[in-house]
């Protein structure tokens, strides 16, 4: 692929735009090289197990890497899976190495909730680095459409604390929702404000061909939908899907051994935050988001303001927004108006969940880490399609688990 | 004696089936933790004493629960908060007696023993909540 000569630079908040701040500054170096990804169409797949749905997202990252011959190339798989609940099945790992053909390498399944994969591409990471492992396969799965929405509420709602949230019947939404009311109180951001990310992300989920959703709603359709929980309605939450996600990664030494078009990943941060909710500081941003963003701005050596595009973690759609603020392309309460410039629809200075986001695209939970990292090798290897950010070159996914008691932030950069 | 008793979640729950609102306070430290915690995440002692805490405070944040899993559902749409102590703690829980128009972010709530109880199979703890 021919990289354009000019870039967009981001100076979000900035009244006039830039143009042509170039990356060059860029000097974090890769950590490990994305050689092949995968995901599965993203819906309701009836009569599929999860095993069957994530050959489909392994079948499509092999065949993306035809030089890779997976039985004796990979050296080892992390996968991130919620529950067990959904389908009786536990050691996700093994079940996946053996249904994918692989038998016999180390395989882990790793569980953070909702951010689940985001973690298995983190332990990916440090499997590959350790040089412990050459190639990795990290990816993540989840089947949940069998199940009725109040035990789908019951099982995400596993990953709050059991003995002062749960207990109090404080659901997965309704934790949201307390932090959406606490910014609304804070900063004045309203239910309207929130409800764009919806339209947004149903706009660009509608140019995404493995969506759930993809068709486009008005800001009238997510105001008239039912509370799930104050202030958040239907339509802010994000789907009970069933997918699967995975990436093939190696150390970025040998990336070129098996395709001229890797994805270098430059920046890798997670960080926790207390289980209960009600414990924390804020209730108006995520600290874990902020840790973690920290550590992988670091790492990569870049300001949030080179970050091209990015997959946020729009569970609800005020957790995209507080995740603006969260990872800096906002000040703190600035959320709002950001959603509202357009800046982060496709077309604008820093595109957001161009995938159509958890949202839209859906929330397998435990595919979803990977899947963001999925999005990331589509658009930096120009092959995103109708929703191809233009002259993507750096991208960053932020993957959350719970409430926010994990945070997972990864950036990407293409190969120059 | 309130001191020789474990410093657990359980403990804490058979203390409001008591009707008093208990924490475990660090005594190396000074920090209060509720819920009690096995060690101090401030200094990481394991010498604590229960301490009688005021069940009075102010309304943080708050959500209206419409959609909840099946031991709740009939409940809906119910309110739950989160609930900052005189003493600077903050506990979520159900707030009773008020409909949502009536409810503001700052306003003194109270934590009210034992009305708030649906039956469960595990674990069979007393739910507290709070009210005007």
């Amino acid at each position: 692929m021919v990289k354009p000569a000019l870039l967009y630079g981001f100076y979000l908040g900035a009244a006039s735009i830039i143009g042509t701040q170039r990356n060059i500054g860029l000097n974090g170096k890769p950590l490990v090289s994305i050689i092949g990804a995968g995901m599965s169409k993203f819906g309701k797949h009836e009569g599929l197990l999860a095993r069957e749905i994530f050959g489909e997202a392994a079948s499509e990252a092999f065949s993306r890497c035809p030089k890779l011959n997976p039985k004796q190339d990979i050296k080892a798989m992390f996968i991130g899976h919620m529950g067990e609940a959904y389908e009786h099945q536990g050691h996700t790992g093994s079940t996946l190495a053996d249904w994918t053909g692989l038998t016999g390498i180390p395989a882990t399944r790793t569980e953070a909730a909702c951010a689940s994969s985001g973690a298995a591409l983190r332990v990916g990471i440090y499997a590959t680095m350790s040089g412990l492992a050459d190639v990795v396969l990290v990816g993540g799965v989840e089947k949940m459409t069998h199940r009725t929405t109040s035990e789908v509420t019951e099982y995400l709602a596993m990953a709050s604390d059991y003995p002062f949230e749960q207990f109090h019947g404080i659901t997965f939404p309704g934790l949201f929702a307390l932090m959406a009311t606490a910014h609304m109180n804070a900063y004045g951001t309203t239910e309207q404000q929130i409800a764009l990310a919806a339209v947004k992300n149903h706009y660009h989920g509608s140019l995404n061909p493995k969506a759930h959703m993809q068709k486009e709603i008005n800001l009238e359709t997510v105001m008239a939908s039912r509370y799930v929980a104050w202030p958040l309605k239907l339509y802010d939450c994000s789907l009970i899907t069933d997918g699967a996600s995975c990436i093939i990664l190696t150390k970025p030494e040998l990336a070129s051994k098996y395709t001229d078009q890797p994805v270098h990943i430059v920046g890798s941060g997670q960080a926790s935050d207390t289980i209960g909710l009600y414990e924390r500081k804020s209730f108006t941003s995520l600290n874990a988001t902020k840790l973690a963003a920290k550590t992988a701005y670091k790492m990569a050596k870049i300001t949030p303001k080179q970050v091209n595009f990015a997959e946020v973690h729009d569970c609800f759609t005020f957790a995209e927004l507080m995740a603006y603020e969260d990872l800096d392309f906002c000040k703190p309460g600035g959320s709002g108006k950001l959603i509202e410039s357009g800046k982060t629809r496709l077309g604008g200075q820093i595109p957001i969940n161009t995938s159509g986001g958890l949202k839209a695209k859906g929330h397998p939970v435990g595919a979803t880490g990977t899947a963001q990292a999925y999005e990331m090798y589509l658009q930096l290897t120009g092959q995103a399609g109708k929703r191809q950010v233009k002259d993507a070159e750096v991208g960053l996914t932020h993957n959350v688990g719970g409430s926010g008691a994990t945070a997972a932030v990864h950036i990407f950069r293409s190969a120059q | 004696m309130s001191t020789q008793l474990p410093f657990t979640i359980e403990q804490f729950y058979k203390f409001l089936n008591q009707k008093k609102l208990m924490a475990g306070k660090c005594q190396k430290c000074g920090k209060i933790h509720l819920p009690p915690r096995p060690l101090c995440d401030n200094c990481f002692s394991r010498d604590f004493e229960w301490i009688s805490v005021s069940g009075k405070g102010k309304l943080l944040t708050y959500t209206v629960i419409h959609i909840a899993p099946a031991q709740f559902q009939a409940l809906t749409p119910y309110v739950v908060g989160i609930i900052q102590l005189e003493n600077g703690i903050k506990i979520p829980g159900m707030v009773q007696s008020l409909k949502q128009e009536q409810l503001v972010i700052g306003m003194e709530l109270t934590l009210d023993f034992g009305t708030c109880n649906t039956t469960q199979q595990w674990p069979q703890w007393q739910r507290y909540c709070f009210k005007p």
